[in-house]
């Protein structure tokens, strides 16, 4: 499968990464590229054969319902970019 | 006039009263200051992960067999990937193609011993949200991130609901159950109980279903009710009009009272679901289950049906009496303290118990009198050591604390007159007093009885035997 | 003191030939000196170093030190280090102090080892060749023209050019195994789960694996046994006792059966790296093992499936970079948008980005299937093909990588061509099973790697027929020149 700029300007939107126009033809040209290496999958019948998600055959484990976590926010939001009154600031969310 | 009917399904989100959250080790307590209860797994630090609660498991399979589901014995959490500053990670952590819960089933009751069943599609487990707070700070909005991780179990219902009423009740019904279950508290400003619409219209007798609108985040019955009927009335009007429903998300304006279109979330979603691959399949062995199912508790329309056979009650008060756990214990507690009079500790339980609740706005659980000190003032109505009327007084020097029931009536010299010839000597003393009244009632004012028999309780201070005295005063009163 | 391996040093630390904060102070030395020209350490932190070394003098003074107390160490930079920036070579998290310890970290410290810094690697460890960097590339120190091998290149450098006796390192595809090849260094992945991902900025959730990068097998086997174990803060974590593999080292390798892929030793593989693993072979020979043929009829798939499942995860495991938090944010967002596109578009690089959006598009509506699910079948046969050969082998030996280091900038801009490099090791992940690289020969003066492969939980195994081989061989005990 050959992607488009139109259509590379549309993943890009949905990963929420802002694509300078002047490099979309060289990620258009590239995702083509990788499209066309995994596409290689398509020459194996794979009906039938049950996904593998993860390596091993494991079940969930569960958790205790217990409150182990302290309050550091002092402490995890010296590392935000801009706080105020213990909360993120982003631009306005508009609903 | 055209004919139109309304399709209505309801998702609700239940809050799960555990402790912690549903994949962190944080408090889910309501009303922290902001972001103090969000760890680094809550704030999707790099590097973190998930492991889930166990009594978030335990609290799902718990609704799941009350509303006669089939336990998943395998289910699967999956990523719903979208940007949202109240979404930290940039996915929920929820369930898609295998939800832990799957069909089941709930009866609602409807107008005049009407009842419906609603078929419930699926529920799910997922973490919530945090929270967008649009205070002005310099126009930019602040994110709080306590709520972020908080279990929800998203109950989905078929569309089965036919109008704003059916939907309420609905609702209703599943606010009673989760609350009796002992699964979410139900509180619904806090956000612990809330819901999405999808709501369509067609032309009764079409077999196609209309295009729907989703509304979101009602958080009260009155919300959803006045809502889901402006959105009928909008999406009738529009197609009336010639113009067509767009699916699309509708947020509800309770100050406006309408609904209207969230334009900024509209754009083409693609959550690009995938198994999420910090977390294993959950798996449940029957061992669990059976557990599980053994440690359910009676369920409200089982219990109504035993309430209205075992103590005779009626339809109403069984209802009434099987709302909450802790409504219904209080009032078997007492029953057995008594032992008997089902109808009569009814009476008082939903009665001037139930009123002194809502007066002080208590919990059932914080009742001063116990059952067993209700039982003991019941049993004094029952031996006539103090009438009805009396017992109310003392009812509520037992809820202020002045002692038990005896005491109290001994204290103020409560207990009834029962001695004929004290009862007889208050009447001769009324009759005597009133003796116009006297003329004409043997004149044949017969409704003047009651005015004796007022006359001789005041006298008496409420103390005498009310049936004695309507005895004596009709003999009395004969001359 | 530079030039001794892990066991060397603590037997030195033991004997009080040194102490930990001499030795601590050379090293720190010696880093101020080459990493200029190498460029392996993104952040040194010479305070913590010291006061860890102080303390675990002091430890060994109260007789309570063990094998790696006072052992200097260099963490890649993708284990958060609490107080420590934690870059994972990326723009995006330049200036991130992480606020907590990786489980990896905690344990090596409980150890009482020293952390010496940390180490350059391809940006969000997505790379070959560790020109990935937002820090720049690292260099071989073999030959300074030629790349380390990534994406734990950073790792690999330090450890060849004697700054730091080991490092620790992370493989999604090949990211251990495939640096300490080109760098001549013992490097191994364990088995899925045996080693927590707690605190390891994730990549490909269901590929990641942390493990160490040193000089041996033995080295490897003491920092395996203090890295490895249970962790209840990871899902995928195993819960299964870490055996003692010091203990396995000296096993005979009498009676071992390896296999050789026969799709491992074909079209692409360099004809003088195939020489010298088949001289490794012709000593495992020596050494007792018996050699058979196999196949793994699905190897030609692993790339494929890889390309899908690790963008697919990792689309949505670097979603969290939003500048909301922590993180890069970029000056004055005109709206959320803005926000979000732009802080992460300044925040990754070019092939972080080609890998979002990879990813991006290989989960979106309409292709999930014929992508994403595709892949997770193709991950299946892959699985299967080694289960088969694991019912007559017990181990599986071959070449790492088709070629030994190749030059800086040489495929820069081919991703492609660069993907395919790691042909032999993505499978090994796919599959979730333990793989080792260590060091068995040269062409010119760039090492060659072989790669031993083998069942869950097989690291004793592999660590064994790794030391057993260098107790007949020197090449692990080669140090690069410019570096003695």
């Amino acid at each position: 499968m050959s992607l488009g700029p139109a259509e590379v300007a549309k993943i890009a939107h949905l990963a929420r990464l802002a694509i300078r126009e002047q490099d979309v033809p060289a990620y258009a040209r590239n995702l083509s590229a990788i499209l066309e290496l995994v596409e290689q999958m398509n020459a194996v019948d794979t009906s039938g054969i049950i996904p593998l998600a993860n390596p091993l055959d494991m079940a969930q484990r569960l958790r205790a319902d217990d409150v182990i976590e302290a309050d550091q926010r002092a402490h995890f939001q010296a590392i935000a970019p801009r706080v105020e009154a213990g909360l993120y600031l982003v631009p306005k969310v508009i609903e | 006039m055209m004919e139109w009917e309304t399709v209505i399904g309801l998702e609700i989100h239940a809050q799960l009263a555990t402790k912690s959250k549903i994949f962190s080790g944080a408090s889910t307590a309501y009303g922290a200051e902001p972001n103090t209860q969000a760890c680094t797994i809550d704030l999707g630090m790099p590097g973190v992960l998930p492991v889930l609660n166990r009594e978030a498991v335990r609290m799902a399979a718990v609704f799941g067999l009350a509303i006669g589901a089939e336990i998943a014995r395998r289910s699967v959490f999956a990523r719903k990937n979208y940007f949202y500053p109240d979404l930290p990670k940039g996915y929920q952590i929820s369930q898609y193609e295998l939800p832990i819960v799957q069909k089941g089933q709930l009866t609602i009751d409807l107008d005049e011993g009407v009842s419906k069943v609603i078929g419930i599609t699926r529920a799910h487990l997922e973490e919530d949200a945090g929270k967008s707070l649009h205070e002005d700070f310099q126009g930019l909005s602040g994110i709080d991130l306590n709520r972020a991780g908080t279990p929800l179990l998203e109950i989905v219902s078929e569309p089965d609901l036919r109008s704003a009423k059916e939907a309420v009740a609905y609702m209703k019904k599943l606010h009673q159950m989760v609350v009796y279950l002992g699964i979410c508290d139900g509180n619904m400003q806090e956000g612990s109980f809330r819901c999405d619409a999808n709501v369509s219209v067609r032309r009764k007798g079409d077999p196609k279903l209309g295009t729907r609108a989703e509304i979101k985040n009602l958080n009260s019955f009155r919300f959803v009710e006045r809502a889901i009927e402006f959105e009928i009335e909008r999406q009738i009007d529009l197609i009336e009009a010639g113009g067509k429903v767009v699916q699309e998300t509708r947020l509800y304006d309770p100050d406006k009272g309408e609904t209207r279109s969230m334009r900024g979330k509209e754009e083409a979603n693609d959550y690009r679901y995938f198994p999420d691959p910090d977390l294993l399949p959950l798996v449940l062995d029957e061992e669990f289950i059976a557990t599980t199912r053994a440690s359910l508790p009676e369920l409200p329309d089982t219990k109504k049906q035993r309430f209205i056979s075992q103590y005779g009650l009626s339809s109403y008060d069984a209802g009434v009496l099987t709302t909450s756990r802790a409504l219904s214990d209080y009032y078997e507690a007492t029953v057995a303290a008594l032992g008997g009079e089902p109808k009569l500790c009814a009476n008082w339980v939903m009665g001037d118990l139930s009123a002194f609740l809502n007066k002080e706005n208590r919990e059932i659980t914080a009742s001063p009198v116990s059952p067993v000190q209700l039982a003991g003032l019941l049993r004094r109505i029952q031996d006539q050591t103090i009438s009805g009327k009396i017992a109310k007084d003392v009812f509520e020097a037992l809820w202020a604390g002045e002692g038990e029931t005896d005491a109290i009536i001994e204290k103020r010299g409560l207990k009834q007159i029962t001695d004929n010839s004290a009862i007889e000597k208050v009447i001769d003393d009324v009759i005597a007093a009133n003796p116009e009244q006297l003329a004409q009632y043997r004149a044949g004012k017969d409704k003047l009885f009651a005015f004796f028999v007022g006359q001789v309780m005041k006298a008496s201070k409420g103390k005498a035997n009310p049936q004695q005295v309507n005895d004596l005063l009709a003999e009395k009163l004969k001359g | 003191m530079h030039d001794k391996t892990i066991a060397q040093l603590s037997a030195g630390l033991a004997a009080g030939e040194f102490s930990s904060e001499e030795l601590t102070r050379s090293l720190l030395e010696r880093i101020e000196q080459f990493n200029p020209g190498l460029n392996a350490f993104i952040t040194v932190t010479d305070d913590v170093a010291l006061s860890q070394a102080r303390a675990a003098d002091e430890r060994r003074r109260q007789g309570q030190a063990g094998p790696l107390t006072g052992v200097p160490i260099a963490q890649k930079d993708i284990f958060c280090t609490d107080g420590v920036r934690t870059s994972c070579g990326s723009r995006m998290l330049d200036r991130f102090i992480a606020p907590y310890n990786a489980t990896v970290v905690e344990k090596l410290n409980a150890a009482g080892m020293v952390m010496l810094g940390k180490t350059n690697m391809d940006e969000f460890a997505m790379g070959s060749s560790n020109e990935n960097s937002f820090y720049g590339p690292v260099r071989n120190p073999w030959d300074l023209d030629a790349v380390p091998g990534g994406s734990s290149g950073g790792s690999a450098a330090a450890v060849a050019a004697r700054l730091t006796p080991a490092a620790t390192g992370t493989d999604t595809g090949g990211s251990i195994r495939q640096p300490a090849a080109l760098c001549g260094l013992t490097g191994i992945k364990p088995t899925y789960g045996r080693v927590s991902r707690w605190g390891m900025i994730a990549y490909a959730s269901s590929l990641d694996q942390g493990g160490p990068l040193a000089r041996s097998a033995e080295d490897c086997a003491l920092l395996l046994g203090a890295m490895a174990g249970f962790d209840p803060r990871d899902s995928t974590s195993v819960d299964r006792p870490v055996p003692d593999y010091v203990a396995a080292l000296d096993r005979p390798l009498t009676g071992l059966k390896i296999g050789l892929p026969k799709e491992y030793f074909g079209e692409g593989l360099d004809g003088a790296v195939a020489r010298a693993v088949a001289a490794a072979i012709a000593e495992y020979r020596k050494l007792g093992a018996t050699v058979l043929d196999i196949s793994l009829p699905n190897t030609h798939l692993a790339i494929p499936a890889y390309y899908v499942i690790a963008p697919a995860e990792c689309s949505s495991n670097l979603a969290r970079f939003d500048g909301v938090r922590y993180g890069h944010r970029c000056d004055q967002p005109k709206d959320l948008l803005d926000l979000y596109t732009r802080s992460r578009a300044e925040g990754f690089g070019p092939e972080v980005t080609r890998r979002i959006l990879v990813g991006t598009f290989a989960l979106s509506a309409g292709y999930y299937d014929a992508y994403y699910l595709k892949a997770q079948q193709i991950r299946r046969l892959i699985s299967n093909d080694f289960q088969q050969a694991f019912a007559q082998v017990d181990l599986i030996a071959g070449p790492t990588s088709p070629t030994v280091a190749f030059n800086l900038g040489e495929k820069v801009d081919d991703p492609i061509t660069m993907y395919l490099s790691d042909i032999y090791t993505i499978a090994v992940n796919l599959a979730g099973l333990p793989g080792l690289s260590l060091p068995v020969g040269f062409v010119g003066q760039r090492p060659v790697g072989l790669q031993l492969i083998g069942h869950h939980f097989a690291e004793e195994c592999l660590l064994n027929a790794a030391h057993r081989y260098q107790q007949i061989t020197d090449w692990h005990t080669r140090t690069p020149p410019a570096f003695a």
